[in-house]
């Protein structure tokens, strides 16, 4: 194996292995600022000592190892303030000196301690942009390098919104713990909207010159998963996870050969990946059954899973569409919501309908800088004949477009117009 | 990426079911995998004897029963995986095979991982 090999090994097995170590730890300290930076510590033993030694043959159990000494040395260091901080260093040390039993640790439930940790880094108090990277760096164990180059940031801002989101944890004593009841809800929407997020930052990307960063795509299929897995009766999980995986199946089919995008009605249905649709509709399914049809993502799944059972474009059930737009415009009451119901409507009843759902939307100041608003509009006129006035909407549409194959791909549509 | 990993082990070698241990190590990284998003699929296999073959040779398709005289090499089982890189699945088959070393001494075979084609990511 070379160097960079054994690198890459040795963060695999951490990507793995360090969700276990954190809330173990997390637990026995219950300190989770205190135990991220110790399982990074025990990922820094690691990357020194296996190179030398190869991979072990039980890595989480050395990690394990690696992280209890480390926690050691930090309570030894650290002044005695109270008597319970005695109580855990013998606990700790008491632990240590039994030699590690793998099958323990595979006995070890993580399953609500993990799910404590994603609410923790969720929580609604931190930073709005510190959460997304705290729960891609304490629970899918992305580096900091990693999480700076998905969201287009440097790695210093990056550090920075970890070490607000870790200061505020231990200023505020936010309770690592799991929510109940009324607080649930609260907190687990949170969760949701922090997963969707990544999702989103992953699947648009706003800004730069990917299409595509699958890694967050995935890295939020897997968080979504993860808390199916431990919560199994949010019906709104299930929808999101739905919605994720239906929009994650075009994947192959958004972009040509070169990374320009391909439009949705203009995407090889064949390259969707069926698979994942498949899983998308059970979780559909799985949502319905739960009572979440009318849930702000379940909604939204049910929508894009019109789309995925039109086996060609043409078949799209767009006043389906239309209607299920219109269910979800009465929960969200957004703008954004609407300028989407008019591209439905503008398919299924004429171009016409669409262009006045446009026009009662066309002042509210959530679509101000929008580049989709000319870009719908410009579709719609283009379909009603008025091409000069389309071309006019593309061109607004490409000059406030972030993305440059986005600007591109509009400039066209707007040299089309003649 | 989707990743498949596949256990085989020798024709040859009659190891009989395995042992509780095993079984019971199997289903709890098995629950681990699934409850950290991970492993989408998976499961065991009944033994080929009771399966079928389909193939054409020289150009002639047949069907044939179990046993297999033949057989070489027998699959006992996948998993799906859903993973950011091939390093993870190789690190999950390293620790799939370890429990098997751990709990059913004795036992050869091997876990083949395989990444499907065109699946997104890198």
């Amino acid at each position: 194996m070379t160097a960079v090999d054994t690198h890459r090994a040795i963060l695999a097995v951490w990507r793995i292995e360090q969700p276990r170590l954190i809330t173990s730890l997390a637990r026995m300290l219950r300190d989770v600022p205190l135990a991220e930076e110790l399982a990074q510590e025990a990922l820094l033993a690691a990357l020194e000592h296996w190179p030398r030694t190869g991979v072990p043959e039980r890595p989480g159990a050395w990690l394990m190892t690696s992280a209890r000494r480390l926690a050691i040395n930090h309570l030894h260091r650290a002044p005695m303030l109270e008597r319970s901080h005695a109580m855990l260093l013998r606990e700790l040390e008491e632990a240590q000196a039994v030699a590690p039993d793998y099958a323990a640790d595979l006995d070890d439930d993580i399953g609500d301690e993990m799910l404590r940790l994603i609410f923790t880094a969720c929580h609604p108090l931190l930073p709005y942009d510190s959460r997304p990277a705290l729960a891609l760096r304490m629970i899918c164990g992305l580096t900091t390098a990693e999480i700076a180059r998905a969201f287009l940031v440097s790695d210093a801002t990056v550090a920075q919104r970890i070490v607000r989101a870790k200061r505020t944890l231990s200023d505020s004593g936010l309770a690592y713990e799991t929510p109940r009841g009324d607080e649930l809800a609260e907190r687990l929407s949170s969760v949701l909207e922090v997963i969707y997020l990544i999702f989103n930052e992953g699947y648009t990307a706003a800004r730069g010159d990917d299409w595509l960063r699958p890694d967050l795509c995935s890295e939020a299929l897997r968080l979504c998963r993860v808390v199916i897995a431990i919560a199994p009766h949010q019906p709104e999980a299930h929808g999101l996870l739905a919605l994720m995986e239906l929009n994650a199946s075009r994947t192959a089919a958004r972009t040509d050969a070169t990374g320009e995008p391909i439009l949705l009605l203009d995407q090889n249905r064949k390259l969707w990946d069926r698979i994942q649709i498949q899983r998308g509709m059970r979780s559909l399914a799985r949502a319905e059954e739960l009572g979440g049809a009318s849930g702000f993502y379940t909604l939204q799944a049910a929508i894009v899973a019109c789309h995925a059972r039109a086996a060609r474009a043409a078949e799209t059930d767009w006043l389906g569409i239309a209607l299920l737009y219109a269910e979800l415009s009465a929960v969200t009451r957004s703008p954004i919501v609407e300028l989407n119901r008019a591209i439905a409507v503008g398919m299924a009843e004429g171009p016409a309908s669409g262009l006045a759902i446009l026009d009662r939307i066309a002042d509210a100041p959530e679509l101000k800088g929008y580049h989709l608003l000319p870009s719908v509009r410009g579709d719609l006129l283009r379909r009603l004949g008025r091409h000069e006035e389309a071309r006019a909407a593309f061109e607004a549409a490409a000059a406030l477009a972030g993305n440059r194959r986005e600007r591109d791909l509009l400039r066209r549509r707007a040299q089309e117009q003649g | 990426m989707r990743f498949m990993s596949i256990v085989s082990s020798p024709a040859s070698a009659s190891y009989g079911n395995p042992t509780p241990e095993l079984l019971e190590a199997m289903g709890k990284l098995a629950d681990r995998e699934i409850k950290a998003g991970r492993m989408v699929d998976n499961g065991g296999l009944m033994p080929l004897d009771q399966g079928a073959r389909i193939s054409i040779t020289k150009g002639v398709l047949s069907v044939l029963d179990g046993p297999f005289v033949e057989a070489k090499e027998v699959i006992g089982g996948y998993a799906i995986f859903e993973l950011s890189s091939m390093e993870e699945a190789v690190a999950l088959a390293h620790e799939f095979m370890q429990i098997h070393k751990d709990h059913m001494p004795g036992w050869e075979g091997t876990c083949e991982v395989r990444a499907f084609a065109g699946s997104a990511g890198s």
